[in-house]
């Protein structure tokens, strides 16, 4: 979480945008925000954090009024999804996106890597860290893929939400989070 | 497992140990020795579990010569919860590592809770694809653990004991020395540095009789003079960042939900629990309650909340009633 306000903050800076970023622990918490960024981490743990402290709702709630942008990185890729290709997981989703996620998908600690990804969009290509990561198996509706790798997708875009099964914010690359930034 | 050309993609790098680390920040990690141990950490909300064949109290309790735990175990752990799974291997056992990255496991610890493999050295970190966590009292471990290849730090605190009182000496350690170094100038960062390296050099004496020049080979392929300059730039970065540049949890004696709150206020990116769940009486319930106490740590109403009625607590040891000889943390250097 900190290395993602970390991104943040820097990224404001230097758009010179006048924005503000909090850490969100409640529900009263979501009602302040315009964009909210959902981290990596275990899904299990996050869902469960969401659910229980009530920001679930509170999220679902201002998805309904279509005024919160949404992103989710890792763990966070696999909350905004409408389903998992694994049923039985602990995981309540957000339901955002119109995609399919495997969690894990790529291995375990042993298996994660780091890779150039092409973005669409993007001219040069991102250096992309995945950490047990999850990919996003199938797309519908107006979910657009924005990035693979060896056609696994690992990126996508659905209106103002953005789901990426890799970790942004652990490199100095800010390109992605003013690209989130400029989906305001 | 999706099937990928892994020749193009970069396994065990540095940013992908580190930040595997980074990811569990604002967690707790459980020491759990059954899958139905694990099971109930992962709905607790562990962020990960910590698969071992006794608990650091029976350890204690039981002596002998305490080891890595049965792969059977560690795979049927792995097999049952999603959450990452790490495991300890003894000080300095690199085989130990080597068979628990061969398994599967995501993080290694290396700690002090079993008994040490080697006299001499710890393990090279910096060549295996998995990353590790290490043990510290102080910053000189600290620093050498992360020059070593650790991806994460952990205070040593004295496991099994439920007393927490080692946990905060050492994170207070690891803090008061962090801001002493940021008024130091180069020179005396050096010196620091020098000294720092001292464990290496007497390792090295010990085994050859041989005095130590700048071409030593003092630990895996590293030279004193390589091992004297890269311990210096990790204190540069530590002096800079104000900070251990890799995430640091608190563990050893971590009992109840305010142990694991005081500890995140003291500085810790998270906590590791031992003993203190599976030995209490209600251990889904205090759990539950520690997750949420690192979650809110600097929230006194909810640390309130949830301490109450959880059972009775690990029974405990007073340190001073401990033979010096049988402290965990004399272990390692």
């Amino acid at each position: 979480m900190s290395e993602h306000l970390a991104s943040m903050n820097r990224v404001l800076k230097e758009e010179k945008q006048p924005g503000q970023t909090i850490l969100v622990r409640q529900p009263c918490d979501i009602d302040t925000c315009d964009a909210l960024i959902i981290p990596g981490g275990e899904s299990t743990t996050i869902s469960r954090i969401l659910v229980n402290s009530g920001m679930h709702d509170a999220i679902r709630q201002r998805m309904k009024q279509n005024n919160i942008a949404l992103m989710g990185t890792c763990a966070g890729c696999v909350i905004l999804a409408k389903e998992l290709s694994d049923t039985k997981a602990d995981v309540r989703l957000l339901q955002a996106m119109d995609m399919q996620v495997e969690r894990n998908a790529f291995g375990r600690q042993k298996e994660s890597f780091e890779k150039s990804v092409e973005i669409k969009g993007f001219t040069t290509p991102f250096n992309a860290v995945f950490i047990r990561a999850p990919c996003i198996t199938k797309v519908w509706g107006s979910c657009e893929v924005l990035a693979t790798v060896e056609k696994e997708i690992v990126m996508a875009r659905q209106n103002n939400y953005l789901a990426l099964s890799f970790h942004p914010e652990l490199t100095d690359d800010l390109r992605i989070h003013r690209y989130f930034l400029e989906m305001l | 497992m999706k099937e990928l050309d892994i020749t193009k993609l970069r396994h065990g790098t540095d940013l992908v140990k580190k930040g595997f680390a980074k990811m569990q920040k604002g967690g707790v990690i459980m020491d759990v020795t059954t899958a139905e141990q694990a099971k109930i950490a992962e709905k607790s909300g562990a962020v990960a579990v910590m698969a071992l064949e006794r608990v650091p109290a029976d350890i204690r309790a039981h002596g002998g010569v305490a080891r890595m735990a049965d792969p059977t175990i560690i795979k049927e752990i792995i097999n049952t919860v999603s959450i990452p799974v790490m495991a300890k291997a003894r000080i300095g056992h690199f085989v130990e590592a080597q068979a628990l990255e061969a398994l599967g496991v995501d993080m290694i610890d290396e700690s002090e809770v079993l008994t040490p493999a080697d006299p001499f050295y710890h393990i090279d970190k910096r060549i295996f694809t998995i990353p590790f966590v290490c043990g510290c009292r102080n910053l000189g471990e600290a620093s050498r653990r992360i020059w070593e290849g650790a991806a994460m730090i952990r205070t040593k605190g004295e496991a099994g004991t439920g007393n927490i009182i080692e946990a905060i000496r050492h994170q207070r350690m690891v803090t008061s020395m962090t801001r002493t170094l940021k008024t130091m100038e180069a020179t005396r960062l050096k010196k620091v540095a020098e000294e720092y390296c001292q464990s290496y050099v007497t390792s090295f004496k010990t085994l050859t009789n041989q005095e130590v020049d700048e071409k030593t080979i003092v630990f895996g392929d590293s030279t004193y003079s390589t091992l004297k300059k890269e311990i210096y730039e990790v204190l540069k970065e530590i002096k800079g960042l104000q900070r251990l540049p890799v995430v640091n949890f608190a563990a050893g004696g971590i009992a109840t939900p305010a142990d694991a709150a005081i500890m995140m206020q003291l500085g810790s990116d998270g906590v590791f629990v031992g003993s203190g769940i599976f030995k209490s009486k209600n251990p889904e319930k205090r759990a539950k309650a520690i997750v949420e106490a690192v979650a809110h740590y600097d929230e006194p109403d909810k640390i309130a909340e949830v301490s109450k009625n959880l059972g009775d607590a690990m029974l405990g040891i007073e340190i001073s009633t401990i033979p010096k000889e049988q402290l965990f943390q004399e272990r390692g250097w």
